[in-house]
């Protein structure tokens, strides 16, 4: 019989394993947000990043061949991009009668969010290298990847901060808007999408398919607004 | 199923071949999730078949944040000194980001009379 560490040592070196435990981790952490009441602390994608964090950690598996499997999963954001027409195509009524409000709502949130995260990181004393790969971070990764190279900042630092503001966003958005007594499911989706792309798109639409939609418009125009406005506000604060 | 697939990827490879030729700063899926809501309010079969599969795949957008997230774990430490100062930055923006867009939504859906639908009979 071979022993388990053989196994174990042909299979990790495969997709399937580390495959099958993202879809393990997130079905395991789907099911506790669920179990929370989709509090939203208990963010799916936090906890199953932290279980696999883990997993990876224990078993000294480096990131590259967790990849591997993973990659199947991350494939699907470029598809799952295109899917957001869905929810765009039902509420495409609503939207019509919102045009300005969207407007107005998505440049507030957009300028908000590059010149106060600038402002802030630069008053701490961050270095002007590292401010290019954090100006993109409201916007979906690939394009702030684009927007931090050509800033000459790092585009895998800038990918890092754009991930951690999507979680960051996905789990502020509820008691925030709650505090502030935003009520209108459009106002709340298009700021959690302008404001934390994806990763807040997928709160909204876990929340309301009103919210979902107006955040799928907020995250694709954001993508657009950031490409022209975070060079220029860097500019001004380097 | 299949045909909905097929459609999704054809227009995110339009818009990918798209963006590229022409040098736009806006990723491929984007242009594709515009190319899709033209193809969705001009044909009632393609609604039919996308609109299930779209929001299958919708359903679980969280799941394929999930890889990309598991890479940010080993990047903490590029983040170096700054870390900390980083976070306290993301955090107060993105909650000032948030507050920012939904107030201004707010205010102009008031002033533009496109107010607040709460209650719409459609949902």
């Amino acid at each position: 019989m071979t022993d388990f560490a053989e196994i174990w040592s042909y299979l990790a070196r495969g997709p399937l394993v580390w495959l099958t435990l993202t879809l393990v981790a997130y079905v395991a952490a789907d099911a506790l947000s669920a179990a929370f009441g989709r509090a939203p602390l208990a963010n799916p994608v936090l906890i199953a990043v932290i279980l696999l964090g883990l997993t990876l950690w224990g078993t000294g598996t480096p990131y590259a061949v967790y990849f591997e499997g993973a990659q199947f999963v991350h494939f699907l954001l470029g598809p799952a991009t295109v899917a957001l027409a869905v929810p765009l195509y039902l509420q495409g009524a609503r939207l019509k009668r919102a045009v300005l409000p969207v407007l107005a709502g998505l440049c507030a949130g957009s300028f908000v969010a590059v010149v106060s995260a600038l402002w802030i990181a630069r008053a701490l004393g961050v270095a002007p290298e590292t401010l290019a790969a954090l100006a993109p971070k409201s916007t979906t990764a690939p394009v702030a990847i684009g927007i931090a190279e050509s800033l000459g900042g790092s585009p895998t630092l800038a990918a890092v901060l754009v991930l951690i503001t999507g979680m960051v966003g996905a789990i502020v958005a509820t008691p925030l808007l709650n505090a502030l007594g935003v009520r209108d499911w459009r106002a709340r989706g298009l700021a959690t999408g302008t404001a934390a792309h994806g990763i807040g798109t997928a709160r909204a639409l876990q929340v309301h398919p009103q919210a979902g939609a107006f955040a799928g418009i907020g995250m694709g125009l954001n993508a657009i607004l950031t490409a022209l406005l975070a060079p220029m506000v860097l500019r001004a604060f380097l | 199923m299949i045909q909905a697939l097929t459609l999704i990827l054809l227009c995110q490879l339009a818009g990918e071949t798209l963006a590229r030729w022409l040098g736009l700063p806006v990723p491929g899926p984007v242009l594709g999730m515009g190319l899709m809501v033209a193809l969705l309010a001009a044909s009632d079969r393609v609604a039919a078949a996308v609109v299930p599969v779209g929001q299958g795949i919708l359903r679980h957008l969280s799941l394929l944040f999930v890889p990309a997230g598991v890479g940010v774990v080993g990047h903490v430490d590029r983040l170096g000194a700054e870390a900390a100062w980083l976070m306290v930055a993301i955090v107060i923006s993105t909650v000032l980001a948030i507050a920012a867009g939904a107030l201004t939504f707010k205010l102009v859906a008031w002033a533009t009379g496109a107010g607040d639908e709460q209650r719409s009979v459609d949902d």
